[in-house]
């Protein structure tokens, strides 16, 4: 089986995954190892990490520097194929291009999407996440709570492995014991931060990513991720030793060749493969899902991209993991006489409620960390440490004038000097040029630290997604039309976010060159920037309000789910991925207990 | 982050103040690269790139003799390491001014002026070409524009590009395996473990060693 062509397709499937990512990844896994024949359609190319990741190249060796640019936004190392805020051929329309109203969105073609390159950071959301609008009014509450979804988290880290520890605040869950992994040795500045972020309440502990500082534990896991079936534990177990530990050099955001990292292509195809149960097909472009009489879905409409041909695939159950936007505009695109307004639409909420993360970054100078000793400071290359939300009381208590929480993700230390080193320092060189300026870049080089806040961001009724009436994609596909607005508690938390940074870097004995932004509509990111755009088709109690039931299922349309971000009722400030995985290995496991009772 | 560092610098270069006779730094802008392609949105990574690979360089020799002379005030040779000329930094910034980028394509007209009116300035004051002079007269030149809070008004233009050239050429030195090397980072190397900084540092700064 595995990679398979438009003309070497199965008659019928019991399952199409549409998308490749965290969603389709695990939606896949899960169903395989548990023997659903599945077939994965992908937009972009076909993608090897142990083949293509650039592990140790250095910024001299590529164009630029390795500097961002619009073909690679994030940089040319960066593990994006044919993606970016602009993809050639594939427009999306914005209402406007204010920075208070506009969003980006950011896509990548390419075998395991945006898990190639993602940040690799895996909060659990808490139980308060799930049941927002019953706490303060505002949003929308999820149709499970924390307890439905946290043996799946459980499992999630165990396959994928997650560093961090469980030190028990408040909704910040705990792990169950052995699920994850010794956080890394932090930084200088990580311990310098550690030490006075709490001179100003902010709390510093160890983060969460899914980066294996040791190999995982395939002699314990594989029976509590699959017990009963010595098929998927004995390919798990084998697969979990073929996984090498970080070797505490080049960053994620490349890839991990020796894949000691989460991304879908090295943790989840892999196995999914070796059950013998999935065929991918990349290069796929899906156009829309087709019906039956029933009104059930028989299959999808696909576009050959490498021939510009229209072929069609058929299974007992469609999937949608091609990102929340992405799934919402190819539900959009779905119309039939039973559909008018879009597949699975009858509540007419599909495309609305687009959330993203609210994002404000501030970084500072801190002379305590200058002219320091050379230091391998590689480490995890990510956060050894971040800072979760710590004001639910203050909150609580009415006073805060924003109703959600942030937490602080952070850096700083001796990376690996590049285009942008030195950039800017005026304001602490006073200009110097020469020998002196070579002695300034000496002292100064490794004595800046970073903040980032990501913030909950509130769905409203001003930030959604529609079909455009005028524009198409190459393969005449209508595309996604954005309509954005902040709401002031995502205005004033950013407003908030850069006061706390300040506070820390004065804390550290440390200087700001710019800011804190005082005016949160200015400190606050575009929307999409952040890239944790979820909603579009939320899931809910009621099919009046909502487009799925709590396991990931349409109401209209039983034989169709949604795995991805789209099914999100609220976006915490937790990095959306980790709830993703538990999400849609819950909602497959709905499928296979409905497939194995014949109800679908 | 990127993209809005480079639209601060776009305001910030519109706002130049009229300096040469022909008016601000850019506005009577060199031909723009318009031929010249990126490099596409799935290029080779394993590949090693040269400036000149993906698209043509295009200094002239006078742009680049200057180029050489301005990148060598800024990081001389010094104990530590060479000096950036020395380790293809003037190749590096060819590439820059030549790429068809947007930032790049805003940068040129601006690096390109401001090479030329490097020379200008040591003709208008020395005689000869900023290349020929001597130290002294080189940072005389480079003392009037090497800060843009504290330049005169005539010097504003000469010293947004003097600050955008010695960004850039601090980029090229120190991502270079020379700069890397005198700012002592020592990663990119596979390891075992990672052990974090060692103790004696953390006692010195007053550091607890745990997480």
């Amino acid at each position: 089986m595995p990679f398979v062509t438009p003309a070497t397709l199965a008659k019928s499937y019991d399952v199409i995954i549409v998308g490749s990512g965290a969603a389709g990844g695990q939606t896949a896994y899960t169903l395989c190892m548990e023997g659903a024949k599945v077939l994965m359609l992908e937009a972009g190319r076909k993608y090897v990490p142990e083949l293509e990741t650039p592990m140790f190249q250095t910024p001299d060796l590529a164009p630029l520097r390795g500097g961002a640019t619009p073909d690679k936004s994030f940089g040319f190392y960066d593990a994006t194929v044919d993606g970016g805020w602009q993809v050639p051929g594939e427009p999306y329309v914005r209402t406007t291009e204010e920075p208070a109203g506009r969003f980006d969105w950011w896509r990548a073609r390419m075998l395991g999407g945006r898990t190639n390159h993602w940040g690799r950071i895996s909060l659990r959301n808490g139980p308060y996440d799930f049941k927002p609008h019953s706490r303060d009014g505002l949003g929308f509450d999820w149709p499970i709570s924390y307890d439905d979804i946290a043996p799946y988290y459980d499992k999630v880290e165990m396959l994928i492995g997650v560093y961090g520890t469980s030190p028990g605040l408040e909704n910040t869950p705990n792990s169950s014991p052995g699920c994850l992994l010794p956080p890394p040795a932090p930084l200088v500045s990580d311990l310098l931060i550690q030490q006075r972020a709490p001179r100003i309440g902010v709390p510093i502990i160890p983060a969460h990513r899914a980066v294996l500082t040791q190999k995982l534990d395939f002699k314990r896991s594989p029976a509590l991720l699959h017990p009963g079936n010595a098929k998927a534990q004995k390919i798990i177990a084998a697969d979990m030793q073929n996984r090498s530990a970080c070797l505490w050099a080049t960053p994620c955001g490349r890839g991990c060749s020796v894949r000691a990292n989460y991304q879908s292509t090295t943790v989840h195809l892999p196995p999914a493969l070796a059950t013998g149960n999935l065929d991918i097909l990349t290069d796929a472009m899906v156009r829309e899902i087709q019906l039956d009489k029933s009104g059930l879905a028989r299959g999808v409409a696909f576009i050959d991209k490498t021939t510009g041909v229209e072929h069609r695939a058929s299974a007992r159950i469609v999937v949608l993991a091609a990102s929340a936007c992405e799934s919402a505009r190819i539900l959009l695109n779905s119309k039939s006489a039973r559909f008018q307004h879009g597949l699975a639409n009858s509540s007419g909420k599909v495309g609305r409620y687009i959330m993203d993360t609210v994002g404000s970054p501030l970084s500072g100078q801190i002379p305590l960390l200058e002219s320091l000793p050379p230091l391998n400071e590689d480490g995890a290359d990510g956060d050894a440490v971040y800072a979760p939300w710590w004001l639910y009381q203050e909150q609580r208590a009415g006073k805060l004038d924003f109703a959600r929480g942030y937490h602080i993700e952070m850096g700083g230390g001796r990376q690996m000097p590049r285009a942008g080193t030195m950039s800017g320092t005026e304001w602490l060189t006073g200009g110097s040029y020469g020998k002196k300026f070579k002695d300034d870049a000496r002292r100064y080089y490794g004595s800046f630290v970073g903040f980032a806040g990501r913030g909950e961001m509130i769905p409203n009724e001003n930030s959604y997604c529609e079909i455009d009436e005028k524009v198409v994609d190459k393969w005449g596909i209508p595309v996604l039309r954005f309509h954005w607005q902040w709401s002031e508690h995502e205005t004033r938390q950013a407003a908030h976010m850069q006061k706390t940074f300040a506070g820390i870097i004065e804390a550290m004995g440390g200087r700001v060159k710019d800011g804190p932004i005082t005016d949160g509509s200015k400190a606050i990111s575009p929307g999409g920037f952040i890239i944790h755009e979820v909603g579009g088709a939320i899931m809910g109690a009621d099919k009046k309000s909502s487009v799925t039931n709590q396991w990931c299922q349409t109401w209209d349309v039983k034989n169709l789910f949604i795995t991805d971000g789209a099914v999100f009722a609220s976006n915490a400030d937790k990095n959306p991925t980790l709830t993703i995985m538990a999400l849609a290995w819950r909602s497959a496991d709905r499928m296979l207990d409905l497939m194995r009772r014949k109800e679908l | 982050m990127d993209r809005r560092s480079s639209l601060k610098w776009m305001l910030a270069a519109s706002a130049a103040m009229p300096l040469l006779a022909r008016g601000a730094f850019g506005e009577n802008a060199p031909a723009a690269i318009t031929a010249a392609k990126g490099y596409g949105t799935d290029p080779d990574l394993s590949k090693v790139y040269r400036p000149g690979d993906v698209w043509p360089l295009t200094f002239t020799p006078s742009q680049r003799i200057t180029a050489v002379a301005l990148c060598d005030v800024i990081v001389p040779a010094d104990a530590r390491s060479p000096s950036a000329s020395s380790v293809g930094v003037v190749d590096f910034l060819d590439e820059w001014v030549s790429a068809p980028y947007p930032t790049q394509q805003t940068d040129r007209p601006l690096i390109l002026d401001g090479l030329l009116w490097m020379d200008t300035e040591a003709q208008r004051r020395f005689g000869a070409n900023f290349s020929a002079l001597d130290e002294l007269r080189r940072h005389a030149i480079c003392d009037d524009i090497c800060y843009e809070q504290t330049a005169l008004p005539q010097f504003a233009s000469a010293a947004k590009f003097f600050a955008r050239y010695r960004d850039l050429t601090a980029g090229g030195f120190y991502s270079s395996p020379e700069g890397r090397k005198d700012l002592g980072y020592i990663g990119n190397v596979p390891l075992q473990k990672f052990v974090g900084p060692p103790l004696e540092l953390l006692q010195k700064l007053g550091l607890e060693p745990s997480a």
